[in-house]
């Protein structure tokens, strides 16, 4: 039946003209199709400062190569750290809430679906006008292009003295769009999930990942208006003569930092939690077993969220904090070790004595949790205030947070993508490439990132456009290099299979991994309404006790 | 492998009670903006007595009383038209939301009138030091905020006085009140921090 109903959305599909599907994408209010919209959006983003990443790396394959001019070298990552945070993995987190929230506390649609549209628009023009920065941002002094100030932007290097243009005012206005779509978005599945829940969903019967985007979204609305404010002063400061991060009147430099890492640092547990949230329903599924310790998972995950606003300052260890200061970031930055480390212990204990099935989500789940352990290691090396004195802004810096970005949240992400991705198209992934995919990108993203450690314990200080012969860092460097080609025909990989499986992969079915949550009792891709009836749920399976009759959860629980 | 596209009902759905969508919202809302709010005034006491130049606080400011019990004010003023709402009165509604309004345009044109001062006669503009920079970004961000709430209030009598605000709409009413009360809120903060601390 359901396999009858795929086959009657897709041929009525082709039937309705482009110009008609693209009106309908500009005018939808559907919270499926804007999560994919987001995703979608996000992916182009993630390619194109993707490609950023392997210019500066075929530049930095060789000492003093020439294939980048410094000023567009240090363009490329400011515009690739910028892209990848706030186009590629705040919308990721928007766009995986959007589409899968509703879904799996049983409803229709988000709260808000108009303020949901609104969101995403917001998120595209903001990216639209930082990129469109290249073209508009010389104007007619011809100062500059692109933003070239890093993606922390900290003064005074962002003050009108020596920022002349407009480009650090396309990184300003930008953000500031895209922090106003972040933040509807994140009210909007706050509300969903705490008011649009199915009769029977009590909180502690919510999927952990619906738990953890409550979460994230309460930390987005925490953080993200210390960058607005941040940006706002500046503004002020470059357009009305203010004198916030002017230290010629009296004003701080280092104020920006500290107003930049209270949003930045949550910022980064914001783009981690929602590859969590994947993991957390993948590896059960996978395992063949309840997730080991719901309630901790649950406590662990919200005491992330209260230490996450403390830890700020231990990005800050080099500016000449007093020994107390050093010394409370350092202690509550190996404090949020502790919910961290309950979490991996929860995902092992899920699956010790599972009958784990090593599909491709199950795959990308395993390489996360050894990834990330490792990331999270170096985070607490970078923790301990003298060793961060001699590590700070060298190649080790961009190899932990790489790290965690890239084999934290990527590989999270990418886990939830084989997961759901049958879900939302009807088509399972093609087996053979999603495995050339993952292991291409798994030995290329640590023939890269392994590497930059040492380069960066060798001294290789970050951002610079090139390097003498002789320094003992050009081995590494090239290495470096051949891993980011790696990843790159990987990801390749991923997009054929992406766009080849949408009209050629196996038919999915409503369940093709006999999983435990309410998105898979729905055909695939559900329909407008997604549930014909209001389902209610008894326990934290409710496809269990459906399957299971004779075993039910809810006896349990 | 389940074909049925729904679940049974296995629970009464009268049983199931949420809290408001609109509420939580609101809510959420209110949480940002006061994390906004938070980082001026940080950076507000963070400058306190570190101008280089004058005009400081104490030379120049004057504690705004009747501006603040008019802000103040209408917080009661609002609770007021929307309890008339809530009995279906719709006159004792329109007069307090008016009376409202009026309250929040004293308080504006006030404001009005302590900046007119500040820039003609003591010469402090946003540009002067870092008092005047901090002290018109903190109450300009909170005026910001009195002006939309204005515009909905208006928006709201605009709607009453045409006769499109019925007691079904209780719960929008009832959400504009709440942003209203937060800006009053906020107002007292930045009272403390400016004219209080600040001196």
């Amino acid at each position: 039946m359901a396999i009858q109903e795929v086959a009657l959305t897709t041929g009525r599909a082709s039937s309705i003209s482009l110009v008609d599907r693209l009106h309908g994408l500009v005018v939808t209010v559907d919270h499926k199709k804007l999560g994919l919209m987001y995703i979608g959006t996000a992916l182009i983003y993630l390619v194109v400062a993707g490609l950023m990443a392997v210019a500066m790396r075929l530049q930095l394959a060789v000492p003093v190569n020439t294939i980048l001019e410094p000023d567009v070298f240090n363009r490329f990552f400011t515009m690739h750290g910028t892209s990848m945070v706030f186009l590629v993995g705040m919308p990721i987190v928007a766009g995986l809430g959007n589409y899968l929230v509703p879904l799996m506390i049983g409803a229709r649609d988000m709260a808000f679906p108009r303020l949901n549209a609104f969101g995403y628009w917001m998120f595209v023009f903001g990216g639209l006008l930082l990129y469109f920065s290249y073209l508009g941002a010389p104007g007619l002094a011809g100062h500059g292009s692109a933003p070239d100030i890093g993606w922390f932007a900290y003064a005074p290097l962002t003050g009108r003295a020596f920022s002349r243009g407009n480009s650090t005012d396309y990184w300003i206005l930008s953000l500031l769009m895209t922090s106003v779509g972040s933040t509807v978005s994140a009210i909007n599945v706050i509300a969903t999930a705490v008011a649009l829940r199915c009769p029977g969903m009590k909180l502690m019967r919510m999927p952990l990942f619906v738990w953890l985007m409550i979460v994230v979204n309460f930390m987005i609305l925490l953080a993200l208006p210390a960058l607005s404010a941040a940006q706002i002063m500046l503004l002020i400061d470059r357009y009305l003569g203010g004198h916030f991060f002017d230290t010629q009147a009296g004003g701080s430099a280092v104020i920006w930092q500290h107003f930049f890492w209270i949003f930045g640092h949550p910022e980064v547990y914001i783009l981690i939690i929602p590859a969590f949230a994947c993991v957390s329903e993948v590896v059960p599924v996978f395992s063949r077993k309840p997730i080991f310790g719901y309630p901790v998972m649950v406590g662990a995950t919200v005491m992330i969220g209260l230490i996450s606003t403390s830890v700020w300052a231990h990005h800050m260890f080099s500016v000449g904090m007093t020994s107390v200061g050093n010394t409370f970031f350092a202690i509550s930055t190996f404090t949020v070790a502790v919910p961290t480390g309950i979490k991996i212990f929860n995902w092992l204990g899920t699956m010790y004595g599972g009958r784990i099935r090593f599909d491709l989500p199950m795959l990308f789940c395993i390489a996360f949790l050894f990834q990330f352990l490792i990331a999270g290691l170096t985070g607490m090396m970078l923790g301990v205030a003298p060793l961060n004195w001699q590590l700070t802004d060298s190649y080790f810096v961009v190899a932990h947070f790489h790290y965690t970005l890239v084999g934290g949240f990527l590989f999270g992400i990418f886990a939830g993508f084989y997961y759901w991705y049958p879900k939302a198209v009807g088509r399972l992934l093609n087996r053979r490439l999603g495995l050339w995919h993952f292991w291409l990108f798994v030995i290329g993203f640590h023939v890269t990132f392994d590497t930059m450690h040492f380069s960066g314990l060798l001294g290789m200080p970050r951002r610079i456009f090139t390097y003498d012969l002789g320094r003992g860092w050009d081995t590494l460097n090239f290495v470096t290099t051949l891993g980011a080609l790696l990843q790159a025909v990987a990801i390749l990989l991923f997009a054929i299979n992406v766009v080849r499986s949408a009209k050629k992969g196996k038919l999915a079915g409503n369940d093709p991994w006999d999983a435990w949550t309410l998105e898979w009792t729905t055909s695939s891709p559900p329909p407008d309404y997604n549930f014909a009836t209001t389902p209610s749920v008894r326990s934290r399976r409710p496809l269990w006790d459906l399957k299971h009759p004779e075993d039910p959860d809810w006896q349990y629980e | 492998m389940i074909n049925d596209a729904s679940l049974p009902l296995t629970l009464e759905a009268s049983d199931w009670k949420l809290p408001s969508s609109r509420k939580v919202a609101i809510v959420c809302l209110i949480l940002t903006e006061t994390g906004l709010f938070s980082i001026f005034v940080a950076a507000y006491l963070f400058y306190l007595g570190k101008s280089l130049t004058g005009p400081t606080p104490s030379e120049v400011l004057e504690t705004p009383i009747i501006p603040t019990i008019c802000l103040l004010g209408s917080s009661l003023t609002i609770m007021l038209a929307e309890r008339a709402l809530r009995r279906e009165n719709r006159r004792p509604f329109q007069l307090w939301w008016a009376i409202t309004i009026l309250l929040a345009v004293v308080f504006m044109g006030a404001t009005a009138i302590e900046w007119h001062r500040l820039i003609t006669v003591h010469h402090l503009t946003i540009s002067t030091n870092l008092f005047g920079t901090t002290f018109y970004s903190l109450v300009g961000l909170h005026a910001s905020h009195v002006i939309v709430g204005l515009c909905l209030l208006t928006l709201v009598l605009v709607f009453s006085l045409r006769g499109l605000v019925t007691p079904a709409q209780h719960q929008r009413i009832e959400m504009v009140s709440w942003y209203w009360h937060f800006v009053d809120a906020i107002w007292v903060i930045v009272f403390t921090v400016v004219y209080v601390i600040g001196r």
